[in-house]
């Protein structure tokens, strides 16, 4: 007999156990659950619009759902236009991919003010994502804060650092294209808490920074020497530190238009301004703790920098879904190999789950079908276990 | 741009690789793997599951003969999409390519 199986989410972890359901042998129905209007979550509003190639695998994903086998129900929110409870009735398993969308906050004084959003924000607006469209930033001061050291910070600033004419051949919304052709900011702040051994920047990311037209890379080697490295540190991070000196030349005439500034082992303490962000203090840091663990903390000094914008990419949160368990602090749905557990690490009957809602916001597209196919592994042998009398 | 698969994976075959890669580009014989440039997408997910570092970017490795024999040989050999066994002896050329400091 049939088995049919509801996915909620469409990104890649929906994909990729959609995927491998329908290649277990068993005979399966896969039903996905979007809450959008159409599918590809973080593939089509979190990949950076100059990131086309990337994008190229929504092709895969069109294989996928070609499928006969294959359902997809958009503009559907579970939890809302549907309970966990009817889906729970209607099918014999419920996979939970619906992503960490929600972002962490920094949690200071300030955080509020007009001016002062998430990247998550920014990202959207920028990709079209049908919630963000209408929003606005302040682009007329002429520095731009952007707090955290992972890719999504280096995607933004270096969206804010292009030309007009580099974003025109990236597939940007046109609202997007035509609000940064206008923007008066020279000077992007990348800033972490650690130091630069310890961000998480991909290489890949990184180097981008040195092929702009109009805007250089800045880092001042100052800051690696602040951090007393072990030697076993600098080796695990030699490449991206060999790509951050590459960026450092002190002495070299300032050319481009815009600057992109890398900086570290600054904490922030309050975003500054009456009306709108003028400005964001930092505690200065140093490391404490053993290789591999450093820890920032506060030196006792600040430091102020003027700003009009500061995008915070501090992390990301899952959304707890009505019915199905969630632990607030990790933020997420907890499971054990694919399985959701409630309080006492119990199985939840029919509750699967898959992707950064399951695991946090970790890995990239391809890590999610490894991730998938454990998940429907379990879903396939529960569901043999079931059917044998 | 794409990546290549270097002669680490010779003999080796872990096949780590082919589970984070989200396009299915992974092809291969008795004893390695290949990447179809025409399919792979620069993501990168693969670089850090493989244990010989036997995946890297053209653009580290320009004019260099792998780059052609990558696109040949993932042309006319099977695609390969789930882990499997590493090949016999995997363990131990693995710990010598390391300890030749080539990983």
């Amino acid at each position: 007999m049939t088995k049919s199986i509801a996915i909620v989410g469409s990104g890649p972890a929906g994909f990729y156990a959609a995927e491998a359901l329908l290649e277990a042998e068993m005979d399966v129905q896969v039903d996905m659950y979007e809450r959008l209007p159409i599918p590809f979550g973080l593939v089509r509003y979190g990949v950076a619009p100059d990131h086309q190639k990337l994008k190229g695998v929504t092709a895969v994903f069109d294989g996928i759902a070609a499928h006969p086998n294959f359902q997809f129900f958009g503009n559907v929110t579970v939890g809302q236009d549907v309970e966990i409870g009817e889906l729970k009735a209607a099918y014999d398993a419920i996979i939970i991919a619906s992503g960490a969308i929600s972002d962490r906050k920094l949690g200071i004084p300030g955080e509020d003010l007009n001016g002062s959003v998430s990247a998550t924000e920014f990202v959207s607006w920028y990709n079209g994502h049908p919630e963000f469209r209408d929003y606005s930033f302040d682009l007329s001061h002429p520095c731009a804060v952007v707090i955290g050291n992972g890719n999504v910070a280096l995607d933004v600033s270096r969206i804010l650092a292009k030309t007009p004419e580099e974003l025109a051949s990236s597939d940007i919304c046109e609202h997007a294209l035509v609000a940064l052709s206008d923007s008066k900011i020279t000077d992007i702040i990348v800033v972490g808490r650690r130091g630069p051994l310890q961000a998480s920047f991909s290489i890949r990311e990184l180097r981008e920074f040195s092929t702009l037209f109009d805007a250089e890379p800045v880092f001042d080697p100052a800051d690696l020497e602040a951090t007393d490295a072990s030697p076993e540190e600098l080796q695990d991070a030699a490449r991206m530190l060999g790509i951050l000196k590459s960026f450092a030349h002190p002495d070299a005439p300032r050319l481009a238009t815009k600057r992109i500034h890398f900086r570290f082992l600054l904490s922030p303490h309050e975003i500054e301004g009456k009306q709108k962000v003028e400005g964001i203090t930092f505690s200065r840091c140093a490391l404490e703790g053993d290789a591999f663990k450093r820890r920032p903390m506060p030196t006792g000094s600040h430091e102020v920098v003027p700003a009009g914008l500061v995008l915070r990419s501090v992390g990301y949160r899952g959304r707890a879904l009505p019915g199905v368990p969630f632990d607030n602090i990790a933020g997420i749905i907890p499971s054990q190999l694919g399985r959701v557990t409630d309080t006492g690490g119990q199985p939840v009957p029919k509750l699967y789950t898959v992707g950064w809602i399951s695991r946090g916001p970790s890995g990239i597209i391809g890590t999610n079908r490894d991730c998938a196919n454990a998940t429907a592994d379990a879903v396939v042998a529960d569901l043999r276990n079931a059917s044998t009398p | 741009m794409t990546h290549i698969v270097t002669d680490n994976c010779t003999s080796c075959r872990f096949t780590d690789c082919v589970s984070v890669c989200p396009v299915n580009c992974f092809h291969g014989d008795a004893d390695r793997l290949y990447i179809d440039p025409d399919l792979c997408i620069d993501c990168g997910a693969c670089i850090p599951k493989c244990p010989v570092g036997a995946i890297v970017e053209d653009i580290d490795i320009i004019g260099s003969p792998l780059i052609d024999l990558n696109a040949k040989q993932s042309a006319k050999l099977p695609v390969i999409k789930t882990k499997q066994a590493p090949l016999p002896g995997a363990d131990a050329r693995r710990d010598k390519l390391i300890a030749e400091g080539l990983v």
